[in-house]
């Protein structure tokens, strides 16, 4: 199978930006929550994101916090699905390369090599598989490099150091490291664990580490890219979303949080 | 007597059936450990502690004893003495709805609860969709000293109140899940969402032969007492000693791998009860969901399906990967049964012989009626069929239904 590849490559696009000093914002959007739900994908490239994390709604989101458990169920009552979602980006311009974020049954059942030329071909360059942890990634591995998808593994603060090491010699793009012992979701502050696995994980890899859940405001941004190379935020967004802000509300504040972050490493 | 099952050789078991499925909990194609890396120490954990424990005799002791003198093991095996003379066959029951909470669920409860203890957890988490397992890990908890926290969807709560109030007197947290269906998939999911967050402290104690690995297999391995008792018991009670037809409900199907795990070996053809609502094996396709890769009914994009049943227990959209296996290498031969064929078996198999059966195991009952009274089971055929529960909790439902 070949796999039409389009646009920039997720890992050296997010290594140069790195490498040049920058810290790294990943948004996330549940994709097809609303009908204009590639909008908000604009603004967030708009704002000022390094890549954009598309939810593919599962109807079991075992990872998932309220927040985005509602979004994902909100998607699927409105009939979305994988084809469409992927249709919809075919179609959008972004200019910057996309990351899917979704569960392995959805990636499993079309097969791992479909499932990965159809990302290609939508213009998705990264994919993180939650619940597929590196002991299982069976042929998927090999088929996301096949299609040049980079396959971004995830990092918890109670992996092991060997696992530590194995996942950041296998991940490809970056290494998504989980902050906290939960699912994703708004906190307060950002956790203790946060810093003791960046810092371990940036000793295991020279990928970029980008820290993800319970990063909801800019100052928990801040925080977290003081200890990792960047951030994703999820539910802060999409609760916004979900109260029905619109693209350029949810963009703002996405907005605020680059700029945050470029103020507080310039 | 014993001659059906004789004669198909393609039914002749593989060797090395239902064992230790190794360090990747594979069952053929199934099985496996997919849940978020957060949660892979934890599951490798209790996969360490529970081969330890296995081959301890010391632990074996501890829950062979409260196997027999709390939970009243082994359970009687009775003979269906009206509804064998009715459908021209030997009916023999596997008599779980006597044990201790009224149903199977506790052997294996008491079984994780003391390997919780071993491990130094001092808090059970559940998910329940009946209830049962959800009471019986209530009772293993009080038991043994340790927190339970019991995760149940809204609707099952609704129509299980009573267990729901059981669990309370026992001293555990009932947590109402309301996303999702609001039922045992979605309870589930809360269950393991929940757990990441305690590793340290709280043990999953869950319910069936699913998630991730070990659970799959040390569940079964929990739940083979029943198998094992079932056939030093059928030994005595039949000529041939090993049943033609060995049939139980499946949800999850932890009643059925522990009965199945005692006759793999033999001649005897496995049948897995399903709901026509929920018909995972009959109506579902590859599926990973809950920690493993097994069957589960899902629509055309790929999404989970809720199941519809009116046992709570088998409102499951998926099974148990061992299932899956013994269903692809046909072994086991996966069957489905209507809302209303179980409603008349309650009825029938309540008059005929003075029990009440739990709505979930009444479903392999009903599928022995029809299949004896339409010519499947050929006459005389010796059927061991575990009955997995008792029906007092389905008294609501019944009522319901007589409305």
């Amino acid at each position: 199978m070949t796999a039409t590849i389009s646009g920039t490559a997720l890992g050296p696009h997010l290594r140069r930006r790195r490498d040049a000093g920058r810290k790294l914002l990943a948004p996330y959007l549940t994709g097809g929550v609303r009908a204009d739900w590639t909008d908000y994908l604009l603004a967030y490239a708009e704002a000022g994101a390094d890549t954009i994390e598309v939810g593919l709604p599962f109807s079991e989101p075992v990872v998932d916090g309220p927040t985005v458990q509602e979004a994902s169920h909100l998607a699927l009552r409105r009939g979305a699905n994988v084809r469409d979602i992927l249709a919809d980006l075919r179609r959008v311009r972004v200019g910057i390369p996309l990351t899917v974020m979704t569960y392995y049954h959805l990636v499993q059942r079309e097969g791992a090599e479909v499932f990965c030329a159809n990302l290609a071909g939508a213009g998705v360059r990264g994919l993180i598989v939650p619940d597929l942890p590196v002991d299982e990634l069976g042929t998927l591995e090999r088929a996301a490099t096949a299609a040049g998808v980079d396959l971004v593994l995830v990092a918890a603060p109670s992996s092991t150091p060997a696992r530590l090491r194995e996942i950041g010699t296998r991940s490809r793009g970056f290494v998504y490291a989980v902050s906290v012992m939960a699912p994703t979701g708004v906190r307060d502050e950002l956790a203790d664990t946060a810093g003791v696995l960046a810092g371990q994980l940036k000793q295991a890899t020279d990928l970029p580490v980008l820290l993800g859940f319970g990063i909801a405001t800019p100052a928990h941004a801040v925080a977290g890219a003081h200890v990792a190379d960047g951030v994703a935020v999820g539910s802060a967004l999409m609760r916004a979303v979900l109260d029905g802000e619109s693209p350029a509300q949810v963009g703002a504040r996405v907005a605020a949080m680059r700029d945050a972050l470029d103020r507080a490493y310039p | 007597m014993g001659t059906v099952a004789a004669q198909s050789p393609a039914l002749l078991p593989a060797a090395g059936l239902m064992r230790d499925p190794g360090g990747t909990g594979r069952f053929g194609e199934f099985g496996g450990r997919f849940v978020p890396e957060s949660l892979i120490p934890a599951c490798a954990e209790v996969e360490e502690a529970f081969r330890q424990a296995w081959s301890d005799a010391g632990f074996r002791q501890d829950l062979d004893r409260l196997l027999a003198v709390y939970a009243g093991r082994p359970t009687a095996l009775t003979p269906a003495w009206s509804l064998s003379a009715e459908l021209g066959i030997t009916l023999l029951l596997k008599r779980e709805d006597l044990a201790h909470t009224g149903s199977h669920k506790i052997n294996n409860v008491l079984g994780q609860a003391l390997l919780a203890r071993r491990m130094g957890r001092t808090r059970l988490i559940a998910e329940t969709g009946a209830g049962q397992h959800g009471v019986a890990t209530a009772t293993a908890a009080a038991l043994l000293g340790l927190g339970a926290t019991v995760f149940m969807g809204e609707k099952d709560m609704a129509r299980q109140e009573l267990n729901v109030h059981r669990m309370r007197v026992l001293g555990a947290e009932v947590v109402p899940v309301t996303s999702g269906s609001r039922t045992l998939k979605d309870a589930t999911s809360e269950a393991m969402r929940h757990w990441v967050t305690c590793v340290d402290e709280a043990y999953y104690c869950l319910g069936s032969v699913m998630g991730p690995h070990p659970y799959p297999w040390m569940v079964r391995e929990f739940q083979r007492v029943i198998g094992t008792e079932a056939r030093a018991q059928c030994a005595t009670e039949l000529p041939a000693a090993i049943p033609d037809y060995v049939v139980a409900c499946v949800g999850g199907g932890s009643n059925a791998a522990g009965t199945f795990a005692g006759f793999a070996d033999t001649t005897a053809q496995l049948i897995g009860v399903e709901a026509a609502g929920g018909a995972a094996i009959a109506d579902g396709r590859v599926a990973v969901m809950h920690g493993h890769r097994s069957y589960a009914v899902q629509d055309e994009h790929g999404q989970i399906l809720e199941a519809e049943s009116i046992a709570a227990g088998l409102d499951y959209p998926g099974v148990g990967p061992e299932h899956a296996h013994l269903h692809d290498i046909g072994r086991a031969r996966y069957v489905t049964v209507t809302d209303d064929e179980v409603l008349a078996a309650v009825r029938r198999l309540a008059r005929a012989e003075g029990i009440l059966p739990a709505l979930e195991s009444a479903h392999a009952v009903a599928w022995v009626i029809r299949a004896a009274e339409g010519g499947e089971l050929p006459p005389r055929a010796t059927v061991l069929l575990t009955l997995s529960g008792r029906g007092d909790k389905d008294t609501a439902t019944l009522l319901e239904v007589a409305r």
